[in-house]
């Protein structure tokens, strides 16, 4: 691996009861790169997902950011520390505008007296939002109609151009194109490619073996709370992924990354 | 980057389709044009009575406190709440204030009914009635937003709280003997030939405005009533809104408890029950959703309007005023529905 890892989690524990959810998890994802975490169900993606975006708290292990031990304690903390996630249910306001969700509890205030009497700058939001689409290539019908008229693709792509404007370091996108039709999922794609070019890391967890190939530079695999997986997207397929998911085998434990 | 911007926004997003135009005239508009099709047809009907400046005043008093109660309400639905207190809370503010202004003022007024009280005690009479205006507000925001009990069964239960400590206070009897300033001055009193309870309503409805569609507390209660847990990741204080919103229509209900009071120159124990239904009737037509997420003060006044303005409209052509009661509930039903037509409209795109 040549880029140093801009997140890192090492030797992450998480039990649920009887349940080792995470046994020793490791993980790590640089910036600049779409790195797609894999596993069957229960491998512990999810769970290792929550941790690292500061939704839930290891009972053992480290996590670095940018080299640093970092304490995730709340979504907000990661929040603060440029991690953001785009979850599945994309948790937008569908009755507001486009500009108006990118803005959601971090509005633009006008400048002076009016901004300290709660005044917000609609203008000035709608500018950066414009500016926003515009650089991630999105887009929309229209910037002012509701969310809930837009379609599918274009609610998660307002979704991931939110993350991109808050998040300047880590994105974690659950399963973004799961609903999406083919031409609108070639468009997630190409905004998540937008995206990694900013420089943000992308953790990108999916099911979808073939897009995870199309898209992902790098893929860490998880199998039963462990990673025994990684591979640059050039040397892997998506019957060594299976086999990393199903077995672990050494084989494809050994591969390097 | 500009330059990038512009032929998407010329061609895609600037000029509103016509899709949308008849999207926002369901939306809001078409209430309003109801509302001056009702005004135009009476006023032509009958000229002298309906478009005297007395009548129209006369409306706009009737039409005060209902909307400083529905302005409150508007916030609530919004935030995809409700509130069934208003009414039963504005009995409480203004039992509890005329009790204090009756202890305050010594001596009777110089018109029968009335105590001597000056602007110091309508004032300490105001405190103590958006004091406990707030103070159910508070209860039911606190109920809604941290015991996570529905709205309709907490305003509910308030709504039978505050008449009933407003009863066991007074005995059940009204306060009739109110300051003689409060009742001439703010009750009948004008300010450039403008009654000053319309002035409070119109000052009421224009601060409300703001607060909603320009603070940041105002795209606030769009978002928590549009999507909660979208508000909440989003770092926004959801608990503390709701709370700030309930109480904010409770401290309404505490201003309208002191304009009801100056208005009849009594409490009115008996004569608010209905206030919820109508107050919510009002915010609806207005095209503010049930759903919450969407509405306007503009379109809540003229909601408060339709109903006042058929009432009228009937009593001067001799319709028995019955009928108005049935014209609104139909016209209720009628808002209700395009507001769900709009919906399915929006979300098939």
């Amino acid at each position: 691996m040549t880029a140093p890892p801009l997140l890192e989690a090492r030797g992450i524990r998480r039990r649920f009861g009887h349940v080792h959810a995470l046994d020793g998890a490791d993980f790590s994802v640089a910036a600049g790169e779409i790195c797609a975490l894999v596993g069957d169900n229960g491998a512990g993606k999810s769970t290792l997902v929550k941790i690292l975006s500061g939704a839930d708290r290891p009972d053992e292990g480290e996590i670095l950011l940018a080299g640093e031990k970092v304490r995730l304690e709340s979504p907000a903390v990661a929040q603060r520390l440029g991690i953001a996630t785009v979850y599945q249910d994309l948790a937008l306001a569908p009755e507001l505008a486009p500009f108006e969700n990118l803005f959601l509890g971090r509005e633009a205030m006008r400048p002076g007296l009016l901004g300290w009497l709660g005044f917000v700058d609609r203008s000035a939001m709608q500018r950066r939002a414009a500016e926003q689409f515009a650089d991630l290539g999105v887009r929309l019908r229209s910037a002012r109609v509701p969310i809930s008229s837009l379609s599918g693709g274009q609610r998660q792509s307002v979704a991931i151009a939110r993350a991109a404007m808050w998040a300047n370091r880590v994105i974690f996108m659950d399963e973004p194109t799961a609903a999406l039709g083919v031409v609108q999922t070639g468009r997630v794609l190409n905004l998540i490619r937008q995206v990694r070019d900013r420089g943000i890391a992308v953790v990108l967890i999916s099911h979808n073996m073939p897009q995870v190939l199309e898209v992902a530079d790098r893929i860490e695999v998880l199998r039963l709370g462990r990673r025994v997986a990684r591979f640059a997207a050039a040397e892997a397929s998506v019957e060594r992924l299976v086999a990393a998911m199903t077995s672990g085998s050494a084989e494809a434990a050994r591969t390097p990354a | 980057m500009t330059a990038a911007i512009h032929p998407a926004r010329e061609t895609e997003a600037d000029a509103p389709s016509a899709a949308e135009r008849w999207q926002h005239l369901l939306g809001g508009g078409w209430i309003f044009i109801l509302l001056l099709a009702l005004i135009a047809i009476f006023a032509v009907l009958r000229p002298a009575q309906f478009g005297s400046s007395y009548n129209l005043s006369m409306l706009a008093v009737n039409a005060a406190i209902l909307l400083v109660l529905s302005v409150g309400q508007t916030f609530v639905i919004i935030a995809a709440g409700i509130d069934l207190s208003v009414g039963t809370v504005l009995v409480f503010a203004s039992i509890t204030s005329a009790l204090v202004m009756l202890h305050l003022s010594g001596a009777s007024g110089s018109t029968y009914g009335t105590t001597s009280g000056g602007w110091g005690v309508v004032l300490a009479g105001l405190v103590v009635a958006l004091l406990s205006g707030a103070f159910w507000g508070a209860v039911n925001g606190v109920l809604v937003a941290v015991a996570r009990i529905p709205a309709l069964i907490v305003t509910l239960g308030t709504f039978g709280m505050a008449l009933g400590f407003a009863q066991i206070m007074t005995n059940g009897t009204d306060v009739r003997a109110v300051p003689e300033t409060l009742v001439d001055r703010i009750g009948a009193g004008t300010l450039a030939g403008i009654p000053v309870l319309v002035l409070i309503a119109v000052a009421t409805a224009a601060l409300g405005g703001v607060v909603l569609h320009l603070t940041r507390f105002g795209v606030h209660v769009f978002a928590v009533g549009s999507n909660e847990e979208a508000a909440r990741r989003s770092g926004i204080d959801v608990r503390a809104r709701l709370i700030a919103i309930y109480t904010l229509s409770g401290t309404l209900a505490g201003v309208a408890a002191m304009m009801s009071t100056a208005r009849f120159a009594t409490t009115t124990i008996g004569g608010h029950a209905m206030d919820n239904l109508a107050t919510i009737s009002a915010v609806v037509l207005g095209g503010t959703s049930l759903f919450g997420g969407i509405g306007s003060i503009a379109g809540t006044v003229v909601g408060v309007f339709i109903p006042i303005v058929l009432l009228n409209g009937f009593v001067i052509l001799g319709i028995p005023p019955f009928w108005q009661t049935v014209a609104t509930g139909a016209v209720l039903v009628l808002a209700v529905w395009i507001d769900q037509l709009k919906r399915r409209a929006r979300e098939r795109g």
